[in-house]
């Protein structure tokens, strides 16, 4: 497998000289095809990790590079999806899983001439959701697990190589969360993009990823990972295995150290 | 069983009964209350005996605009050809105006405090160096309109579209996305209810501007003829032109009121019923 995001001792400072260091010496490295979890105590810089990878923000110091190129701008092959659904309130449902595709530059100028093979990919997303008949209704129409569910697909409409996933599940009651956690696994089993997820919830982590890296307080650097290696498609069943737990508490340790600022063996 | 059902049907009826009756109740509201302040007006001049010059009762205004209704006719629609002209430039000029402050945070800090202070000047104070420019005619009452009803548009689209959640910025940056792309497809359409809630205070002052401009620089339409009638002392003739001003207000809220329901109706929909159904 090679490297699909490498990044090389990188630092985030916000707002100048004196402002916030979010990030510092941060390394890690995504191999394609990879699905990896990012966990942390809050605040140590995963947002800002993310915003790096997606070239929203250039780093202050150090290296990234997505897919063999270095990140100086926008990297444009993204999907990305987060805590809140921030769909556009005045778009059906079918219109806001297709707006990635009016704006990457790739497809906008397909679009038109190419527009019913498009649609046709969208409702198919939105079936593997479960989210099949709901197309033309507005987002005001659906609940906050379906609002999710077609966040995710506006994600994944336009085949990005990379997904950038930050807490999408976090706002969700228990009961719609591990449906989705079967969702997305799904979503990723049948593509295999290169997913980075960052999360608070360690289940979630060891569930979905094939390596859960940890995150030191801020500011913020990989200070512990861990191979998850239960056979896919995992279950919820899986969950309850002794081994799964063991993993999560393992994972529990290290940040219960990392935010005391003590030193983990792993 | 089927009497249990029978019951909840009864119930269910009752509650609908009220639910209409509330509604019919809310539309006719506002026409009891003109009616009741009316009359209430009419018992105060009779009971209390005030001189028509003083206050004229509702019949002498009646009698009055009955009496003048061709000057008032056509002095309204030269207002309103005023305002609507004024109204339109300010849409105009307030949309792009509103698209460049609230898209650059450069354009916002150069331009914000020039548009505060630029507000804060009355602005009867600039009719009369609009009558120096152009003289006393059509132009002091548009462009009068024009400057008032400006700000509130330009401050409503720009707040629009200054507030667009970062994130969801995020996500269309991320995919490539231009500026111009998230104006266009976020931007603009999210700054639309507010738009139009500025249209509607917009509209109104656009009226007042007219009028304003019209009374200074007295060369036609309801803001000289009441000033005409004032000087005569007519005071039935200048309430009706106070009446008539009223109404035409009332309209124009209504029309901008009617074109946001049915452009931006996602904006109020699933928060509140009520609004959609009930207004
Ligand atoms: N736009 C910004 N401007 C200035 N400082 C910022 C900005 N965004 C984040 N920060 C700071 O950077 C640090 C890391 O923030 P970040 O959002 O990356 O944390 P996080 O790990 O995502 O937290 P959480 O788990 O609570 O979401 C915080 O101390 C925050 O105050
Ligand atoms: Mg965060």
């Amino acid at each position: 497998m090679r490297p699909f995001v490498e990044i090389d001792r990188v630092a985030m400072r916000y707002g100048g000289v004196d402002g916030t260091l979010a990030l510092q010496d941060c390394s890690l490295c995504v191999y394609e095809g990879e699905f990896v979890a990012v966990v942390g105590p809050s605040g140590c810089g995963k947002s800002t990790l993310m915003r790096l990878v997606s070239g929203l923000w250039p780093a202050t110091e150090g290296n990234v590079i997505v897919d063999g190129r270095e990140v100086a701008g926008p990297v444009n092959i993204v999907g990305m999806a987060f805590q809140s659904p921030t769909l556009l309130p005045w778009r059906r449902i079918l219109e806001n899983v297709m707006l990635p595709l009016e704006v990457t530059p790739q497809h906008r100028h397909r679009l038109r001439s190419e527009r019913a093979a498009y649609e046709a990919r969208a409702r198919e997303l939105l079936r593997l959701v479960g989210l099949e008949g709901f197309e033309r209704k507005y987002p005001y129409q659906l609940s906050g697990g379906m609002q999710q569910r077609t966040s995710l697909c506006r994600a994944l409409i336009h085949e990005p190589k990379l997904l950038m996933l930050d807490e999408p599940f976090s706002a969700l009651d228990v009961f719609t969360r591990e449906e989705l956690w079967e969702v997305m696994q799904d979503l990723w089993l049948a593509r295999k993009p290169t997913v980075i997820l960052v999360t608070h919830d360690l289940r979630e982590a060891v569930f979905l990823a094939d390596r859960v890296l940890v995150m030191s307080a801020r500011p913020g650097r990989i200070i512990a990972e861990r191979r998850v290696d239960f056979p896919r498609p995992r279950t919820l069943e899986t969950t309850y295995s002794p081994e799964f737990q063991q993993l999560a508490a393992d994972l529990r340790r290290y940040i219960a150290a990392a935010r005391t600022g003590e030193e983990v063996s792993l | 069983m089927a009497e249990m059902s029978a019951r909840a049907l009864a119930r269910f009826e009752a509650m609908a009964a009220a639910a209409r009756r509330r509604r019919r109740l809310e539309a006719a509201l506002p026409w009891l209350v003109i009616l009741g302040m009316f009359g209430l007006w009419e018992f105060v001049v009779v009971a209390f005996g005030i001189a028509e010059f003083v206050l004229p009762a509702p019949h002498d205004i009646v009698r009055a605009i009955i009496k003048w209704w061709q000057p008032l006719m056509q002095d309204s629609l030269t207002t309103l050809y005023s305002t609507l002209a004024g109204f339109g430039l300010a849409i105009l000029g307030g949309v792009l105006l509103g698209i460049a402050i609230g898209s650059s945070a450069m354009v916002y800090k150069g331009l914000y405090p020039v548009l505060i202070a630029f507000n804060s000047i009355p602005k009867v104070a600039v009719v009369p160096i609009l009558i120096i420019w152009f003289g006393i005619g059509i132009w002091p009452p548009i462009i009068t309109a024009f400057l008032i009803s400006f700000f509130p548009i330009v401050v409503n689209v720009a707040t629009g579209i200054a507030t667009v959640e970062p994130e969801l910025k995020d996500v269309l940056r991320a995919l490539g996305a231009r500026p111009r792309d998230i104006i266009v497809k976020v931007g603009l359409p999210r700054a639309m209810p507010f738009f139009f809630a500025s249209l509607k205070i917009a509209v109104t002052v656009a009226f007042v501007g007219a009028i304003i401009a019209e009374s200074v620089a007295p060369n036609a339409g309801i803001g000289r003829l009441m000033m005409v009638a004032s000087s005569r002392f007519d005071v039935p003739l200048v309430f009706a032109g106070l009446v008539v001003t009223g109404f035409m207000g009332i309209v124009l809220y209504w029309i901008a009121e009617f074109i946001e329901r049915r452009t931006t109706g996602w904006a109020t929909r699933g928060q509140n019923q009520n609004l959609a159904t009930g207004g």
